[in-house]
């Protein structure tokens, strides 16, 4: 794998249920994400995009092909090794899915207190700091349900941001968000990604973020149909295997 | 207390959290987990009160070895024993006395209610085989017809109780005899009857004419000071010939008798479970409790689960909440159960009470069967995938 490239997958299949209900979901997938990039995957709906999203962030064992994140072969890991890697990483989620009986702080906490050995008090401070980078130093310590939509969400970016993951999976971060909080989030993660070198991919059905992709990627029945550069793209990073349709 | 509980485990007390964010749910949680302690405490309250009760008027004597028929399990059951068994035990070097025990129960009718005294007739001369604080007024017995009564009886009021005193006797008519109670003892009302009644074995005996001086209920036995109690049972076994007899120090025979009860008879297995259905409904709250706390965060417990939080953290998690539902269930389940258990022993007069040893068991039993639930609860999260979160 070259050394600025995140993660690499090739010839990377995928298959859901067993005997006649077996169904393959991905067909010899190929891609690379070169470091600090922000890639947008794209696709209609059971073209295959969560499927990838789940691999690459080890939520699913790689049944076929390899894929290498971090240095580390997926293909065969255990689920502790999975797990492992899973601290090294950010995720955002369509729902924010943050903790309602927590505070935004404790919310963004529990991104750090992953890691054993944090101290209290750093956590605390890093949790600040975090808010403070999305905007939110005045709500550190409201509840969820005390903010906006688009205030969760830049909850949750803190929170998958505050530990310094080398990549951040997020799954439609802004589906549930007006144009401009929409835009403050892909901003942030644009921003804060390039700021920390973090490698970001993110599932969208939305086309108003385009433009802050450095690559954008569309799969269509479990196969990469295209791959371009964004506004800021870099070909040479991305590589798609012609698909076999 | 957040503060505290985040020092003690060094993270974020999330089950504490989860459970006040809805106080309703967490009143009505440890309501839950109260309700279970009351029932075991009241259930431990009954089986403690028959324990004491049971084993209360073994106290009123001092004797070391009981010579009972084969089918006496207990002090007021069974049959008769031969004095002729305890004359062949007094050649035994290490018996020092011997003294037949007579039992029976005696009504007092007294209009409205009556009173039925468990009544054991003894030798007043025989002080050493009668506890010290009775045995001072034992010589009273040795008038025909006079009786110590028991002033906890149920159904006696203190007041009456306490103006019995040898210089102002209560004279009542009982078996077409006038009996003259003379002083009181502190017995209290049992299961079985509602209170105590000393006679002298010649009284007993006119109480009961069909029963004979030859075949006392029981034999108790003293024995030299340093002597071994088993080992003289054992001789005793050796040395009487009779072999059927039951022949058990009389430690061992107020224990035989408290585990007959607890176990044979009806009342004691109903209240044992009693205990294991408090227990179990207990058990049953709490996990519901949890179970219920687990559904609802699957979400939340998913997405730490994708960010690489492992199993025991979420066991932490559950066992803190279930902690927290024991320990803070338990304060009101103590405080009311002590109220319970005060007013049915007033009720009753049966000696009901919390005592350390309940509040602690029962405590103890919450804190672990709390855990427990909390360690099956988490069974649950086996259904929070993280990859279904996208």
């Amino acid at each position: 794998m070259a050394g600025d490239m995140i993660v690499e997958a090739r010839g990377m299949n995928h298959w859901f249920g067993t005997g006649e209900a077996r169904k393959q979901a991905l067909f010899d997938i190929d891609l690379a994400l070169p470091r600090g990039s922000l890639t947008v995957l794209m696709g209609p709906s059971g073209s295959g995009k969560t499927t990838v999203l789940t691999l690459l962030g080890c939520l699913r064992g790689v049944q076929d092909g390899s894929v290498n994140l971090m240095g580390h072969e997926l293909n065969g890991a255990t689920e502790a090794e999975l797990t492992a890697l899973r601290r090294q990483l950010g995720f955002i989620f369509q729902s924010h899915n943050l903790h309602e009986s927590l505070t935004a702080r404790q919310n963004v906490m529990i991104g750090v207190q992953v890691r054993p050995g944090v101290n209290d008090d750093l956590t605390r401070r890093a949790a600040a700091h975090a808010l403070d980078l999305v905007g939110l130093s005045d709500r550190i310590d409201y509840l969820p349900a005390n903010l906006s939509g688009g205030q969760k969400q830049r909850v949750a970016v803190a929170r998958a941001l505050v530990g310094n993951p080398q990549m951040v999976l997020a799954d439609e971060p802004t589906a549930a968000l007006d144009r401009d909080s929409a835009s403050d989030v892909v901003d942030l993660l644009k921003r804060l990604g390039a700021a920390r070198g973090t490698t970001t991919l993110l599932v969208t059905h939305d086309n108003r973020i385009l433009d802050r992709a450095d690559r954008i990627l569309t799969l269509e029945d479990g196969r990469i149909v295209t791959n371009t550069g964004g506004a800021r793209g870099n070909d040479a990073k991305m590589h798609s295997r012609a698909p076999k349709i | 207390m957040s503060r505290l509980l985040q020092w003690i485990f060094g993270r974020l007390p999330i089950g504490w959290m989860q459970l006040t964010h809805k106080r309703g749910r967490f009143f009505a949680a440890l309501s839950g987990v109260a309700f279970a302690n009351v029932l075991v405490f009241v259930q431990l309250g009954i089986m403690n009160s028959m324990a004491t009760a049971t084993l209360r008027p073994y106290e009123f004597f001092n004797a070391d070895i009981m010579i009972s028929a084969t089918d006496a399990n207990a002090l007021s059951e069974g049959g008769n024993v031969a004095r002729q068994w305890m004359l062949q035990a007094l050649a035994d070097p290490d018996v020092t006395a011997g003294l037949g025990l007579f039992v029976g129960d005696v009504p007092w009718d007294r209009g409205e209610r009556d009173i039925t005294f468990t009544t054991f007739g003894i030798d007043p001369g025989q002080r050493e085989f009668i506890a010290r604080e009775i045995a001072t007024d034992s010589a009273l017995l040795q008038m025909q017809d006079a009786a110590l009564l028991d002033r906890l009886a149920r159904g006696m009021s203190r007041d009456e109780a306490a103006a019995i005193r040898p210089q102002t006797p209560l004279s009542f008519e009982t078996k077409g005899r006038t009996l003259t109670a003379l002083d009181t003892f502190a017995g209290g009302g049992g299961f079985g009857g509602d209170g105590f009644m000393l006679v002298s074995d010649q009284t007993f005996l006119s109480l009961f004419p069909d029963r004979s001086s030859a075949a006392p209920d029981h034999i108790l036995l003293r024995l030299r000071p340093g002597a071994n109690v088993e080992a003289v049972a054992n001789n005793l076994h050796e040395l009487i010939t009779d072999k059927t007899l039951r022949i058990r120090s009389f430690a061992d025979a107020a224990q035989e008798d408290l585990r007959y009860q607890q176990t044979q008879r009806p009342t004691g297995v109903i209240f044992g479970f009693g205990v294991l259905i408090g227990v179990l409904v207990g058990l049953v709250i709490v996990y519901q409790v949890l179970s219920a706390d687990v559904a609802d965060h699957l979400r939340e417990y998913a997405t730490f689960k994708a960010m690489g939080y492992g199993h025991r953290f979420f066991l932490g998690i559950v066992v803190e909440e279930a902690l927290i539902l024991g320990i803070l269930g338990f304060v009101p389940g103590v405080a009311i159960g002590t109220a319970i258990l005060t007013l049915m022993g007033k009720v009753t007069t049966l000696p009901l009470a919390m005592t350390p040893s309940m509040a602690i068991t029962v405590f103890v039993g919450t804190v672990v069967f709390s855990a427990l639930s909390g360690v099956i609860a988490t069974r649950r999260l086996a259904a929070a995938d993280p990859a279904d979160l996208f």
